[in-house]
């Protein structure tokens, strides 16, 4: 049986505040065990929490950053069960009224299209603290630095139908949020974690079969593995007959599989009700334009922009508009070279193809901008071909180089558009091939391009060949 | 609603609270009668009533991101039964 793979996505985001989502201690990542856990960190009676006044613009620009509503109306909840790092006993988050409802973003995919991925809520949460069960024989370490470490969790609709493309859609967000500065975005510290929903079922069903939630995944190269693993595995038991267990499964980076992580006895209940120690938060239309203004230009608002002023096509203008750092590089190569149709052509095939290819991340793009936009320059200024243009790009790419003029120069790679020089080479070619000329005099026209073909070999390529084959057709008339 | 001793059951494990078989009986008489109560009061009519999240006529007074807590881990871990290098030690969760 052939089988589809339906993949929600739940992303937590730690928020870029200097203290906690309801306490005044710090963050700050590395800190030595428990110093940074306070009264309310740790639960003790008699305490009661306040809310960080900073992590409300952050949702809401992420809100708006997605097109979603923003609710004026918000309040938080306790949401139930024992873990010795939640030492509550609860989890303060938002269950019925969560500032941000619904929203979209389209992400680009692999083949050059773009995908709308649906947001079913975003909402404010505290973090849990960590357990460390390595470190002692018959007791777990508990650290509560991170308890009440204010997160943003974002719930994406069951839209996504491949590893590849939950990948593309967590990239998204991570770029985004970053670029918003709602996070530093530091995944090995632990700023961006995903829970997986992976279920399948037969193609053209549309029930949705038992899912799975892979826990905590911290890589974008981990949540691949982790979602291809659960898919081949719900498969085999699928297909021997079997029922997939709703369940959650941890990921094992070591042994590249997942396992399940609690036992499943007793169904959990988390038994939400209203924070009673905390009010409804109100806000008010004015506060959300305030937010917006200070929010830099977004992607949905770059790809406008890019249409009208560019000229590019729809996808040309949303795959390059969808990652702030790929928008800049080629808005600075647009700008160098002022072709900004050369630019979207070259960025989205040339440089997006390598950085596929060798698994580069748009921060760490070899060739600068203004360098790639150079390249494009001497194209449209006849400098060099295009052709010779990929080389010096690959030259520059292998850093063997690092500005284009001097690796032109360098090698010699100028196109010949001197007639005076081209002209005794056509000369002796058509003097050699007789046999060929004949046939282009015979009305055989296709054989011009084997004049032109020698002539480009003959020059390795740098002969201009749009003069080459006005020579030749003259030289031949 | 009654409450029957299986519910009861289910309920302790959640919340992690024992009891004995002689208070499963009575707890779950106890939790009937609080569900009465409630199913009395589900009979009022609150068409149009926006539920509420809170009983006060107030909203939430917010607090500047500021850094305000010291390390007062010494003081703190005083009065935790166990602790080492900094970690509180609780019986082992994992297998």
């Amino acid at each position: 049986m052939e089988w589809e793979t339906v993949i929600g996505l739940e992303i937590h985001v730690q928020l870029r505040t200097q203290s906690k989502i309801f306490s005044g201690s710090s963050i700050a990542f590395g800190a030595a065990p428990n110093i940074q856990a306070s009264a309310v960190d740790l639960g003790l009676p008699g305490v009661l929490p306040v809310v960080n006044q900073a992590v409300y613009p952050k949702a809401i620009a992420f809100g708006l950053g997605i097109g979603a509503d923003i609710s004026l109306v918000s309040a938080f909840d306790r949401k139930n069960y024992f873990y010795p790092d939640l030492p509550k006993g609860y989890q303060i988050t938002q269950m019925d009224k969560p500032i941000v409802l619904g929203g979209s973003v389209e992400i680009p995919l692999d083949d050059g299209s773009v995908k709308t991925i649906q947001i079913t809520r975003a909402h404010l949460e505290e973090d849990a603290g960590k357990s460390l069960h390595e470190e002692f024989i018959d007791s777990t370490g508990i650290d509560l630095n991170r308890a009440g470490t204010p997160l943003l969790e974002i719930v994406s609709e069951p839209d996504m139908r491949s590893a590849k493309e939950v990948v593309s859609y967590a990239r998204y967000i991570h770029q985004l949020v970053t670029y918003l500065g709602v996070s530093d975005g530091n995944m090995a510290e632990g700023s961006l974690r995903c829970d997986a929903n992976v279920s399948l079922r037969p193609v053209g069903s549309s029930e949705l079969g038992t899912r799975t939630e892979t826990k905590n995944v911290n890589s974008f190269r981990f949540l691949e593995r982790a979602i291809n693993f659960e898919v081949v595995r719900q498969k085999e038991v699928l297909e021997s007959g079997g029922r997939v267990e709703q369940e959650t499964r941890l990921y094992d980076p070591d042994r590249d599989e997942t396992r399940p992580m609690r036992s499943k006895e007793t169904a959990m209940d988390y038994r939400y009700f209203p924070e009673p120690d905390l009010l409804p938060i109100v806000i008010d239309e004015a506060f959300i334009a305030e937010v917006k203004k200070n929010m830099p230009e977004l992607p949905r608002e770059k790809a406008e922009r890019f249409q009208s002023d560019y000229e590019l096509s729809n996808v040309d203008a949303k795959v390059l508009a969808s990652e702030p750092m790929l928008a800049d590089y080629f808005e600075t190569v647009a700008a160098t070279c002022s072709d900004p149709k050369l630019a979207a052509n070259w960025v989205r095939v040339e440089l997006l193809g390598r950085l596929n290819k060798d698994s580069i991340e748009t921060s760490d793009i070899p060739v600068s901008s203004e360098q790639f936009g150079l390249l494009l320059l001497r194209i449209n200024d006849q400098t060099i071909s295009g052709k010779i243009a990929k080389d010096v790009l690959d030259a520059l790419w292998k850093t063997e180089a690092d500005s284009v003029d001097d690796y032109i120069d360098a090698n010699n790679l100028k196109q010949v558009s001197d007639s005076g020089a081209l002209e005794p080479l056509i000369d002796k070619i058509i003097a050699d091939n007789p046999k060929q000329v004949e046939q282009y005099r015979e009305g055989k026209t296709k054989v011009l391009g084997f004049f032109v073909g020698q002539v480009m070999k003959e020059t390795s390529g740098k002969a201009n060949p749009k003069q080459v084959n006005e020579l030749v057709r003259k030289k031949l008339s | 609603m009654k409450i029957t001793d299986k519910v009861v059951k289910n309920i302790a494990e959640l919340t992690q609270l024992r009891f004995t078989e002689d208070e499963l009986a009575e707890i779950g008489a106890s939790m009937t009668e609080t569900l009465e109560l409630v199913e009395q009061m589900q009979q009022v009519d609150t068409a149009g009533v926006e539920p509420m999240s809170n009983p006060l006529d107030a909203t939430q007074p917010l607090r500047p991101d500021v850094v305000t807590e010291g390390d007062n881990r010494a003081i703190y871990q005083r009065i935790a039964p166990e602790t080492q290098d900094g970690l509180y030690l609780v019986p082992k969760v994992i297998e």
